[in-house]
């Protein structure tokens, strides 16, 4: 017997894996839950159908995400991750000292109660003590806050699903408002390639130049997402985030990774030329 | 052909036979022309093969809508029995046919009848047709609100004792935001009058569905109810249901339907309503349930945001306000410095949110059985997010909703008479032929045969300058407006 799991990149385009079980299928009030376990990616985490990530190829976004604003922000110490529910980028975060607390909301309780259980090795530092899990919209939480994070990381699914609103204007506008006036938001901002994934990629570029005095965008080679190609957003009050990059510093805390490094730091900000242009397009 | 009443009310009978017609795949030589789709294949695969495939004409198996006997009347009954009307009439001309057809079956030609000044459009173009004359009530306003409020029913009462000879009441249940007139003692001084009670009920399907929601024309003893199917019982746009009491004829009132109604009634419309009107009755309880908690939630986060006024129940004074519907999602602006036009064009052109209107002091987002809290988190977030950005002095803002008309001739008359078009500042003190309102929503600033003063002149002004979308005269610009070459007795 053959078991995959397919996902459609597009509609004529698919990416299927060899499934050896299927651990957990449940449908939450948000969305369909399951994982899988595979033979080349290990478990794998998916939401509606999409993958949101393997244990193979995590540590790729988790680093990204994670690493890149905080090489640049001289002094975080309030942080705000939204969605995230599998504990990968907590997981990174915790790893600095400097960090005081970091506020995780995440709207689908389920998704880290299943994570929790068959991928611990992701969800393990969720019980940090820094750590403080609402279960709530991430809309709702964060227009009651003012001035209160260093870095909000958006680490949503995608703009076509549930997660539509974190790729709004109006949530770019309150993420804005609930930093402080040097504050720093990474988002995962899809993929540029398939028409439809590069047309919301150039809306919600749009929607963060117009809020942020200072947004980039950054890439990753991540193999389990569509057309293996992945982009974030580099959005920001103060910081640029190559001439405020302080190599020296984040080298002297020793973190050991195994895709950032300072080196790719910079050169993940050099985009190729079919990109730039569409960023351009709506800046 | 003629069938038997049924009252379960898990039934569908135009939707049902439409299933058994596709089911006999007959072969179509009458019209439509596009034969269930072949003859377009382009706006086939625009609209969905299922969806043509019933875009069919009158038949036997599928009723006639002119003269039902058959599945429309069945679904016309159920319909009756879901609402609590002696009788209803399924509509394909809009809500605005189902008041047409309220006033045309009530009033002819010199008969007067009592309204509230804020009507929709549709009941002035009514008299436009027939040459009633309307005696208005004049609502109260709310002075901090800056909207029309309901009837009260002491000036109903006096344009009851002050014409004696009116035939009719007509009674907007509710108004455009939400408001109701106390419609059970009206209907009673009505009928004591020997007068009928009119109610437009465009925005009231619900009223007859949830828990704890204003009282329906029907339960209030109303003899004839314009119901719009379409806003908040689900169904598709431009279908609606004209609802009439034990005291109204029914031929009568097919009789009238029939002056201006389509001979080919669209049976996507019709099914639509039938579908719509099933889903209300088994779940409208549990449906409605839901919306009222959504609206109650946006409003209290929306007054948490600060600047913004999400009014409610609160509102509620015994008379003019005599009960409010919760559904109603309204929200005052004025208080941030921006007129509700100018939010309601931020929202669609900076949000990508679409409202239902704004006007000088309020915006109204439409709540109904479609939405999700995601969205209301969106809508409640942007709205923040305006006040973070655009908050500015409220002083210079006009507040004045409701300017007092003098109505100089009958719509009829004035609509009909010899007229020259001028500049709108020449036109103070001259008597109007035509429309002119702000659409959404479409009470009229000006109507036929009404005098045009220098007030009223000043709030188109400013109502344009802030962006509303005007309406009605026949220059589209609103720079001109067509009056009376002579002023009529």
């Amino acid at each position: 017997m053959e078991l995959w799991f397919s996902e459609f990149h597009t509609p004529d385009v698919k990416h299927s894996l060899r499934v050896d079980r299927h651990l957990y299928s449940h449908k939450s009030d948000y969305q369909q839950i399951d994982i899988y376990d595979t033979p080349e990616f290990g478990k794998v985490l998916t939401l509606d159908g999409n993958v949101m990530l393997t244990e193979r190829d995590e540590f790729i976004y988790d680093e990204m995400i994670t690493h890149v604003p905080m090489a640049v922000h001289p002094n975080v110490q309030d942080v705000l991750v939204i969605g995230a529910g599998d504990g990968g980028v907590v997981k990174e975060l915790a790893r600095y000292e400097c960090i005081q607390s970091i506020d995780l909301v995440e709207m689908d309780e389920q998704v880290v109660s299943a994570c929790r259980q068959y991928l611990p090795e992701n969800a393990c530092r969720l019980d940090d003590k820094r750590v403080h899990i609402y279960f709530d919209n991430a809309l709702r939480f964060i227009r009651r806050r003012k001035a209160q994070y260093d870095l909000v990381i958006v680490d949503s699914t995608d703009p076509f699903g549930p997660s539509e609103g974190y790729f709004t204007r109006e949530f770019y506008g309150i993420c804005y408002n609930a930093l402080r006036d040097d504050g720093i938001m990474v988002n995962q901002q899809g993929s540029p390639f398939y028409r439809h994934d590069a047309e919301a990629m150039q809306r919600s570029h749009k929607r963060i130049v117009s809020t942020f005095p200072i947004s980039r965008v950054y890439q990753a080679h991540i193999p389990t997402y569509a057309a293996g190609y992945w982009l974030f957003g580099f959005a920001s009050k103060k910081y640029h985030p190559i001439d405020d990059f302080d190599r020296e510093k984040w080298l002297k805390l020793h973190l050991k990774t195994k895709y950032y490094t300072v080196r790719l730091h910079a050169g993940a900000f050099f985009l190729p030329a079919f990109l730039e242009e569409m960023l351009e397009e709506v800046e | 052909m003629e069938k038997e009443r049924i009252s379960d009310q898990r039934r569908a009978p135009i939707y049902e036979a439409l299933q058994t017609f596709r089911q006999m795949r007959v072969v179509p030589f009458d019209v439509p022309g596009h034969k269930r789709g072949r003859g377009n294949p382009e706006l086939t695969a625009f609209l969905g093969e299922q969806c043509v495939s019933i875009d069919v004409n009158s038949m036997k198996p599928l009723d006639n809508l002119c003269h039902p006997i058959s599945v429309i009347r069945q679904a016309e009954e159920l319909a009756a029995d879901a609402f609590g009307a002696a009788h209803a009439f399924l509509m394909v001309g809009g809500t605005t046919s189902s008041v047409q057809t309220m006033v045309l079956a009530t009033c002819k030609r010199g008969d007067k009848i009592i309204m509230p000044r804020n009507v929709h459009r549709s009941v002035i173009n009514a008299l436009v047709l027939c040459g009633a004359i309307p005696v208005y009530v004049n609502p109260e306003v709310d002075r901090r609100l800056g909207i029309s409020l309901g009837m009260k029913r002491d000036q109903v009462a006096r344009a009851i004792r002050e014409n004696p000879d009116a035939v009719a009441v007509l009674v907007n249940n509710p108004t455009y935001y939400g408001i109701c007139s106390d419609l059970r003692t009206i209907v009673k001084m009505a009928h004591d009058a020997g007068m009928y009670c009119l109610a437009d009920e465009a925005h009231g399907t619900h009223f007859y569905f949830g828990e704890n929601m204003p009282v329906s024309a029907m339960e209030a003893g109303a003899d004839m109810a314009a119901v719009s199917m379409h806003k908040s019982g689900g169904s598709l746009t431009q279908s609606s249901l004209l609802l009439t009491g034990p005291n109204i004829q029914e031929g009568h009132v097919r009789k009238i339907i029939n002056l201006t109604q389509t001979t080919s009634g669209s049976y996507l419309l019709m099914s639509s309503l039938d579908i719509s009107r099933r889903n209300l009755a088994l779940r409208g309880k549990q449906v409605f349930r839901q919306v009222v908690a959504m609206a109650e939630y946006a409003r209290e986060e929306i007054n948490a945001v600060g600047g913004y006024y999400a009014f409610g129940r609160e509102l509620v004074n015994g008379d003019s306000i005599f009960d409010f519907d919760p559904t109603k999602l309204s929200v005052h602006t004025r208080d941030i410095g921006l007129a509700g036009i100018e939010v309601y064009d931020l929202l669609r052109d900076e949000y990508d949110i679409q409202i239902e209107f704004g006007d000088i002091g309020n915006i109204l987002a439409y709540l109904s059985i479609g939405d999700r809290y995601q969205e209301l988190e969106r809508l409640v977030s942007a709205l923040a997010e305006i006040r973070r950005r655009y908050q500015t002095d409220s002083s210079g803002l006009m507040n004045q909703e409701y300017i007092d008309p003098e109505v100089v001739t009958s719509p009829q008359e004035a609509f009909y008479a010899d007229k020259e078009s001028v500049p709108l500042e020449d036109s103070v003190g001259k008597v109007c032929s035509e429309f002119v309102m702000c659409y959404p929503p479409g009470i009229p600033i000006l109507a036929p045969g009404e005098r045009i003063t220098r007030e009223i002149l000043e709030y188109i002004q400013y109502a344009k300058a802030k962006g509303c979308s005007m309406t009605g005269p026949e220059d589209p610009d609103i720079e001109h407006i067509n009056i009376l070459t002579e002023e009529v007795g």
